[in-house]
């Protein structure tokens, strides 16, 4: 007969140590490359809007004249295209899991004015 | 013999996450014919071509569906690099193949944990997933991503596969193969399973030709095909392959050429683990797909052949993307495999063809 073909499988599984979390008691550390939420360095971004313009889904806005530069992280799909054409690698894409949120809003980072370098002197 | 009756079978029903629609012709308790309806998801992917250019398409292409998405980033990818003339590295061609079939355990043990919680087998349902989770857990570690990976580019790949994860890869696959075995053996063994599947849904040799059905369908009913036996892409490198048939043609043989082809596929991933070539896992691609240039490619998902089809404009725009999907093509095959069976017995057969319909309608 056919029958219990799962026994020793189950059976064994109730002396091992089970396979799911506790959460939130118990959280699993993010692994090293986990795609988590993109975050910009201000002090390196130079506002060109390369990322604004490559971005899938339309998730990053720069704005110039205000200098500042924002992300919609309920609209990012997390594929590190923006990291990736980001002329001074100011993107980086953070790898920790996401926090629930309570309502959807823009995060807005100001970016200040970079110390301009003088040409060399002659 | 009774009156003709039409009972509608979703597209919400227990059984089928997928949004499948079929009026069931009854007479009495048996199926006459079974009417297809699809059109509950439909997105416009395709249509979004003409707004993102070819490199931000990838990360739409791979949202077609959320079990195969790694294959169909990689076969709109392999597309736009064969409109362009682009040739990717060698080791490129090996980490994709690997994590492709890596979506293939994960997505044909998923199929086993939803039939074996249709017919009632609970605790397989658990296990099946159980061991697909550590699937996803190496998806996550070496892609950073469990399910949308965005780990393929035109070009090549985003990311490379460490020593140390490759070590991984092949412990997890290790663990994995031993306990799917003895998961396998219950599976096929099992009587309850065995009087759910045997002769139910029955699709001969020459009803899968004509309909032409793909994928594990129409190897379950003896139709010697399979892409990955062509050699495209990374399978070149394999020393053999021969796709995984079965003569029967019911829902039992589908099952066993699904259960059978997740050894298979650790199989091909550990022989291209144990051969990955050092180098560059990426070729800079620059410029546009010239204007009127067509290039199709077919690549084999977990439930059958896709076909894609890209025409360029001259610009970053792609002028036309098209994509038939495997279950386009098994729908017709899967009508005749209904026409007469028991009412009791539409949802098996209905599952053993693993529809997706959100790919079908993209």
């Amino acid at each position: 007969m056919g029958i219990f073909k799962l026994g020793t499988m189950t059976l064994s599984s109730m002396f091992k140590k089970p396979e799911t979390l506790l959460y939130p008691l118990e959280t699993k550390e993010p692994p090293k490359g986990l795609k988590g939420s993109i975050a910009v360095d201000p002090s390196t971004c130079i506002l060109c809007g390369m990322c604004m313009r490559n971005c899938p889904c339309s998730a990053i806005k720069v704005d110039k004249a205000a200098r500042t530069w924002s992300i919609n992280h309920f609209m990012c799909i997390q594929c590190q295209y923006c990291a990736r054409t980001c002329p001074k690698g100011s993107l980086t894409m953070l790898p920790h899991y996401t926090a629930p949120a309570t309502k959807i809003e823009e995060e807005v980072v100001p970016i200040p004015e970079q110390e301009k370098i003088a040409p060399p002197s002659e | 013999m009774g009156k003709s009756t039409i009972i509608p079978f979703g597209p919400q029903h227990p059984v089928l996450p997928e949004p499948l629609h079929l009026d069931l012709v009854v007479e009495d308790e048996r199926v006459i014919q079974a009417i297809p309806q699809i059109g509950f998801v439909h997105r416009g992917l395709e249509k979004l071509v003409e707004t993102r250019d070819y490199n931000q398409f990838v990360y739409v292409a791979e949202r077609i569906c959320g079990i195969c998405a790694l294959g169909h980033s990689l076969g709109y990818a392999e597309t736009v690099e064969g409109l362009m003339g682009v040739e990717i590295p060698e080791r490129a061609e090996y980490l994709r193949v690997i994590w492709h079939e890596l979506s293939r355990v994960h997505s044909h043990i998923l199929w086993l944990g939803l039939a074996a919680d249709a017919f009632g087998f609970e605790s397989l349902f658990m296990h099946c997933w159980r061991l697909r989770e550590r699937v996803l857990d190496v998806f996550e570690q070496t892609t950073g991503g469990r399910v949308i990976f965005s780990v393929i580019k035109v070009g090549g790949v985003e990311r490379d596969i460490t020593q140390f994860q490759a070590h991984v890869i092949l412990d997890t696959l290790v663990g994995i193969k031993d306990e799917y075995k003895q998961l396998c053996k219950a599976f096929l063994n099992d009587t309850s399973v065995q009087t759910r599947l045997v002769d139910v849904g029955y699709l001969s040799y020459e009803d899968a030709i004509n309909y032409s059905v793909v994928g594990p369908f129409a190897r379950a009913s003896n139709v010697n095909y399979d892409v990955r036996m062509l050699g495209k892409g990374g399978y070149k490198y394999l020393d053999t392959f021969d796709p995984i048939l079965d003569g029967q043609g019911d829902c039992y043989a589908r099952a066993k050429v699904r259960a059978l082809e997740v050894i298979q596929s650790i199989e091909i991933i550990e022989e291209l683990l144990s051969k990955l070539p050092e180098g560059d896992i990426s070729v800079p691609v620059k410029g546009s797909p010239a204007d009127g240039a067509e290039y199709s490619n077919i690549l084999e998902q977990p439930r059958g052949e896709c076909y894609y089809y890209a025409r360029g404009n001259g610009t970053k725009y792609l002028e036309r993307m098209r994509m038939r999907t495997p279950t386009s093509q098994n729908l017709a095959g899967m009508t005749s495999a209904l026409a007469g069976c028991d009412l009791a017995d539409v949802n098996m057969i209905v599952l053993t063809i693993d529809p997706c319909i959100s790919c079908t309608e993209r």
